[in-house]
């Protein structure tokens, strides 16, 4: 019984940080009607970042993040203004393409300068006991800061101008237009936070497991998966729904094989779609 | 009658000359690179009548081509049928299989169908990987022996070379004859607007499900020839999420919507990669080139290569369509 709870908590440790990866793909999708395809590779350009700093700086990976969340903003707003800013409005095609391209060359860059050997970061937390179970820091403490920075992101969004700014924008963006918002720079910002958040998440996960520069692409379908569970275009839900998959994991990770469980994930992925195209946590019925 | 019409001749004068090229001196280079282009061409031309003719954004059309493999493949190794009966087989399984999972996915619009596509794509890879009658994550060998009745693997690799170019002369067919049909006006009507469409008597659900199915037969036999000839077959490579894209850059460079567009784009993007992957200086910037190739054609021509023939000699409208 304790091997299941055991991997229960596991799980919604990890839950938390699929759920801060969904959190970037969520809020770029709710502003500005775009699914992010560099999502994956930008997780793990974050996961780089975290590699390359604490290899030059002798503090704890998770200050590191700060960076990592900065670095990450100017580069969503770079590829917001190369390959995004043409396409917001246009038929989603364009901009799934026009995503996906960037995906490409970070792709490739990434392949030609680290090749695709695993790499690693080398820390480890000291963690707590539960009867014969043993939880190592690093999860407890990447569940945490992913909490953290969504709280963090709740704390912009609505407590800040820019916040307000970015749901008005969602909401309509000729609206908030006509009432004196910049709407081209708040989609930048959203862009910039969006990418931000990927590789803050990429970073926690390059505390927890090896990683190559292909890593992220299993990060962004999981994302897809945690964004559709919860709507699309609700970084909150987000937060929340990684969290349940995440224990999903946990729950049948004791009973079935490891390699079922991309099976189970994307079938229940597309059931959701079908079933609930607005996701669990949407209080309005759907179409 | 579709013999009057030019274009039906110009397809089959491309296949003949892709039929005819290697034999001149047995030329095997020759032969390899263009079964790579020829399959490029069946994939492009088969996503663009979802993607160019419907409208749906399909990211899993690589989905019939790995199933349609493994069909094929398990029929002959295991079952000891025939390479072109268990081409057929295997088209037909995965057009069925596209029909009904169409039926209960195609009501999704926009994104949200692109999205389902790329969750059956990884949830197919995971089901397969998983799957112990078609060897999990090893994969399928062809023993050597199953191309002893096509007389040798040597003379195997020519039967299957004119067999896939007989697909890519089908598959270029197909679109055509789509394309000058009422059921192809239906397709475009539903591109253009479906709630339009509906009102207008398109029955779109059935349109929608037939094209998801139809574009997913071609595919699969081509699948099935070419992991015969490869005598081997094996998740990760069968159902490939990046060579499911390239198709869809392919479709775009050549132009969306065009039968000619989606066939040229399809042979030069397979040139490039070709001559990419086998130069060493780039061979590792392959992805970055298409990657940039793809932002310029989307951010600047959005109508392809064939928007711009177009554009600057219009007569040509008639002849390429």
């Amino acid at each position: 019984m304790s091997g299941v709870m055991a991997s229960l908590i596991d799980g919604l440790l990890l839950g938390a940080v699929y759920g801060l990866a969904a959190m970037g793909l969520s809020l770029i999708w709710g502003v500005m009607d775009v699914i992010n395809l560099t999502h994956g590779a930008t997780i793990a350009l974050g996961m780089f970042a975290l590699y390359l700093l604490c290899g030059s700086f002798t503090v704890s990976p998770y200050l590191l993040l700060l960076p990592i969340l900065a670095g990450g903003f100017l580069l969503g707003v770079i590829i917001y203004w190369i390959a995004v800013h043409r396409v917001v409005g246009q038929s989603q095609l364009m901009s799934l393409l026009s995503t996906f391209a960037v995906n490409m060359v970070i792709i490739g860059l990434g392949t030609t300068v680290w090749g695709t050997s695993p790499y690693n970061i080398n820390f480890s937390v000291p963690g707590f006991s539960l009867g014969r179970y043993t939880f190592t820091g690093n999860h407890l403490l990447a569940g945490l800061a992913a909490v953290l920075i969504a709280g963090a992101l709740h704390l912009v969004l609505y407590r800040t101008r820019m916040g307000k700014a970015i749901r008005a924008v969602a909401d309509n963006r000729d609206a908030a237009e006509l009432m004196g918002v910049p709407s081209a720079r708040i989609l930048m910002a959203a862009f910039g936070i969006g990418i931000a958040l990927a590789g803050a998440s990429g970073g926690l996960v390059a505390t927890l497991f090896p990683f190559t520069i292909l890593s992220g692409g299993a990060y962004e379908l999981k994302s897809f998966v945690v964004t559709v569970l919860a709507g699309l275009g609700n970084p909150f839900g987000a937060l929340l729904a990684g969290i349940l998959l995440g224990l999903l994991e946990g729950a049948v990770t004791p009973f079935i094989a490891v390699s079922w469980i991309p099976a189970i994930e994307f079938g229940l992925f597309v059931l959701a779609l079908v079933l609930f195209p607005r996701g669990l946590f949407s209080t309005t019925r759907s179409a | 009658m579709i013999f009057k019409r030019p274009f039906f001749w110009v397809i089959l004068a491309v296949s003949a000359l892709f039929a005819v090229l290697p034999l001149k001196g047995n030329n095997v280079d020759l032969r390899e690179g263009l079964i790579l282009g020829a399959v490029s061409i069946i994939l492009a031309t088969n996503l663009n009548l979802m993607i160019g003719y419907t409208g749906y954004v399909n990211f899993g059309n690589i989905v019939s081509y790995g199933l349609g493999g493994y069909i094929g493949v398990y029929l002959v190794a295991s079952r000891g049928w025939p390479l072109v009966a268990a081409a057929v087989a295997a088209g037909v399984a995965a057009s069925l299989f596209a029909l009904l999972l169409g039926l209960a996915i195609l009501h999704l619009r926009g994104a949200y169908f692109a999205l389902a596509t790329i969750g059956i794509l990884e949830a197919m890879k995971a089901f397969v990987s998983n799957f112990g009658p078609w060897g999990k994550a090893a994969g399928i060998y062809l023993p050597f022996d199953v191309y002893q009745s096509l007389g040798g693997p040597m003379q195997a690799l020519w039967t299957t070379y004119f067999l896939v170019i007989v697909v890519m002369g089908l598959s270029l067919l197909l679109s055509y004859v789509i394309k000058i049909s009422k059921f192809g006006l239906g397709l475009f009507a539903i591109r253009e607007n479906e709630d339009a469409a509906i009102v207008l008597g398109v029955r779109t659900s059935l349109y929608k499900a037939m094209i998801y199915g139809i574009s997913s037969f071609f595919p699969a036999v081509a699948g099935a020839f070419i992991f015969f000839k490869s005598g081997t077959i094996e998740p990760m490579q069968a159902f490939d999420l990046t060579l499911s894209i390239e198709a869809i850059v392919m479709m775009m460079l050549g132009g969306q919507g065009t039968v000619t567009g989606a066939a040229l784009g399809a042979f030069l993007y397979e040139e490039l990669r070709g001559y990419l992957l086998t130069s060493p200086a780039l061979s590792n910037f392959h992805l970055v080139i298409a990657g940039g190739l793809l932002l310029l054609i989307v951010l600047f021509a959005p109508a392809g290569l064939m928007g711009w023939v177009y554009r600057s000699v219009p007569r040509l409208r008639r002849y390429l369509e």
